[in-house]
């Protein structure tokens, strides 16, 4: 198999469709609009669906019904699209039907800008929309990692029967990487048993919907869906380790703030630190199991975000007070060179560490001053 | 008199479920539910209709309809039922949506429906308020009407003019067959019935996007009898939204039902 240089948007959008994506539904907007253009043109060449929707509400709406009918169905977004979609989201997640969607994620709050951002940790990972749900939440590194996990976001969606989300910034949408394509998978269109397309004289007719007024009828749903949780963090729990045999010290990073920092600890690594790096490749089920573990033999963990610390509460929950936790993020669009976290990595390896200071307010004051 | 195959002249329609409605009584909603079903039944689709149900009074119909359902979000019904028509163009797929519904919170999804020519069948039920929260004011409530958000009646100054909106969508090159009636009296149920056979045979026939309006009734919110509120939709509501053709495209127009 040759490599070919792809860009990353452009990328996931044809390793859906080799996923066998039946249907897409998608609105304009910086920094995932190629993903949308490219499937304008590739679904209707394979005789597949496509339509741009007249919001992102709209689209995951569609996203909706198209998962409904039972088939691989997905939709790409940016962050403030992304805030549109939550509604849908969460009758999704309530109605209890598969659905893969992308969030390229930008600068926020509000209109925030355009730039490579990992602000939309807490929304993927922590529900975003409303009721209780967890979605499964991939966080690629790269171009490659972005399209292996294409397929696998549809595969899991249909097994927990849940969102797949996949949260990767605009660095890796928009930026070109030699990659492997995979084979194309033909579409396989499967008769759910509970898919709604029609009684066809074959069945009892079937109801989706995410409405349980008998509350007990819908702790029964919060119940099933927590039971899913568990069964995802129990078996899906996906992430990469580099240097960690005889690492002292440990940077947890997902996505671009991973890679930059396995440059940087890369780095440090020649100049005699022991230093390794844990980087989620599911942020939700979040590697708790191996923290805990590392917890147990190593002097620190540096988390690298570019955001202003939402993965850091994962990780202190992880931790658990019993070994210090440093953090240093790059918020509002601004990705770290890998000089600022191996700068940070040398701090961490010859600071005496607390366990009682707060992660995050020492880093503010850091910046602040740096300021 | 005992019922006999010889004198039966009222039943259940097939399209029902056994489940009797939760609708308040003298309320059209059954009504309309009750032609929708003979329209799928007398042209065979039942098998493979799929419906998509609205947030409103009518959001539990999927408990009604013996036939696949959906339930969408509040207003996204036309974003949902062009999911489920994409993906299974061969299929019936229709929504059932209110005032509130499909000309307030879903504007936009019903407005693009129709602009792309969405093979799909939109009943809408325009009864000039909120039913299901308890009668509050509505795109559609008349000037002057008191609801529960209007208490001294819709002043259009402040509060807007109500939206015509099978005028406004028969503007649209997508839509191919848009009429508004009335259920008030048997004659305009009757009429009712046609234009929701009509409606279907488009969307079958693939021409593009359908709708009927119904002007129905809401006695329990407008604080009046049943015959009373008949009376109302005869008296008031028909004046403000003229029952009508608004769109009948060519292809649709060579139909013959």
């Amino acid at each position: 198999m040759t490599r070919e240089m792809w860009e990353g948007n452009q990328a996931i959008a044809e390793a859906a469709v080799r996923a066998g994506l039946e249907a897409y539904f998608g609105y304009p907007i910086t920094p995932q609009t190629e993903v949308l253009e490219y499937l304008s043109r590739r679904m209707p060449e394979l005789g597949r669906t496509f339509v741009q929707a007249e919001s992102e509400l709209g689209a995951i709406n569609m996203v909706y019904g198209a998962a409904c009918a039972g088939v691989r169905v997905m939709s790409t977004s940016s962050s403030p699209g992304v805030s549109l979609m939550m509604e849908g989201l969460s009758y999704i997640a309530g109605t209890e039907i598969p659905a893969v969607l992308v969030n390229v994620m930008r600068g926020g709050p509000g209109l925030g800008n355009i730039a490579p951002s990992q602000s939309d940790y807490n929304q993927a990972v922590h529900g975003g929309g409303h009721g209780d749900y967890y979605p499964i939440v991939l966080a690629p590194a790269s171009v490659q990692e972005a399209v292996d996990l294409m397929a696998l976001s549809f595969d899991l969606a249909e097994k927990y029967r849940s969102i797949c989300m996949m949260i990767m910034d605009g660095s890796i949408g928009q930026m070109m990487e030699p990659i492997n394509m995979p084979e194309m998978r033909p579409v396989q269109r499967k008769d759910w048993d509970w898919a709604t397309n029609g009684r066809m004289g074959k069945r009892e007719r079937h109801v989706l919907t995410s409405i349980y007024l008998d509350p007990y009828e819908e702790e029964k749903t919060n119940l099933r869906l927590l039971e899913r949780l568990q069964q995802v963090q129990a078996n899906e729990v996906r992430y990469k380790e580099y240097f960690l045999d005889d690492a002292e010290f440990v940077v947890i990073g997902f996505g671009t703030a991973g890679r930059v920092s396995l440059s940087a600890v890369r780095a440090a690594r020649e100049q005699g630190i022991k230093v390794g790096l844990l980087r989620p490749v599911t942020v939700s089920p979040f590697p708790h199991k191996v923290v805990d573990e590392l917890v147990k033999r190593i002097q620190g963990f540096l988390v690298v975000e570019m955001n202003t610390g939402q993965m850091l509460e994962d990780v202190r929950l992880s931790v658990k007070g019993r070994a210090p936790v440093e953090f240093y993020g790059r918020p509002g669009g601004v990705v770290p060179f890998p000089d600022e976290v191996l700068a940070e990595i040398k701090r961490v390896a010859s600071s005496r560490l607390s366990l009682e200071a707060n992660p995050r307010d020492a880093w503010f004051e850091r910046m602040m001053a740096m300021k | 008199m005992v019922t006999t195959a010889n004198n039966l002249v009222y039943e259940r329609p097939e399209g029902f479920t056994d489940t009797p409605t939760h609708y308040c009584p003298g309320c059209t909603h059954g009504v309309a539910h009750r032609l929708v079903a003979e329209v799928l039944e007398e042209m065979g689709v039942l098998e493979k209709t799929i419906g998509v149900a609205p947030v409103g009074c009518a959001v539990f119909a999927y408990n009604y309809f013996d036939t696949d359902f959906v339930e969408a979000p509040h207003g996204r019904a036309p974003a949902m039922a062009t999911g489920i028509k994409r993906v299974l163009p061969d299929r019936v797929v229709f929504t059932y949506q209110g005032d509130g519904d499909l000309a307030s919170i879903g504007m936009g999804e019903i407005t693009h429906a129709a602009a792309r020519g969405e093979n799909i069948t939109v009943i809408f039920i325009n009864n000039a308020n909120y039913g299901m929260t308890g009668g509050q004011m509505a795109p559609t409530t008349l000037p002057g009407m008191k609801t529960t958000s209007s208490p001294n009646g819709r002043d259009v100054e402040t509060q807007g003019y109500p939206i015509r909106m099978s005028e406004m969508l028969a503007t649209l090159d997508g839509a191919g067959y848009v009429v508004r009636r009335s259920l008030h009296d048997p004659k305009n149920i009757r009429l009712a019935k046609k234009a929701i056979r009509l409606a279907f045979e488009t969307q079958l026939r693939g021409l593009g996007f359908s709708l009927v309006e119904l002007l129905s009734t809401c006695p329990t919110n407008w604080g009046m009898t049943p015959v009373e509120s008949l009376k109302f939709v005869e008296d008031k509501m028909v004046s403000y939204f003229p029952l009508g053709d608004y769109k009948i495209s060519q292809g649709v127009a060579q139909l013959k039902v």
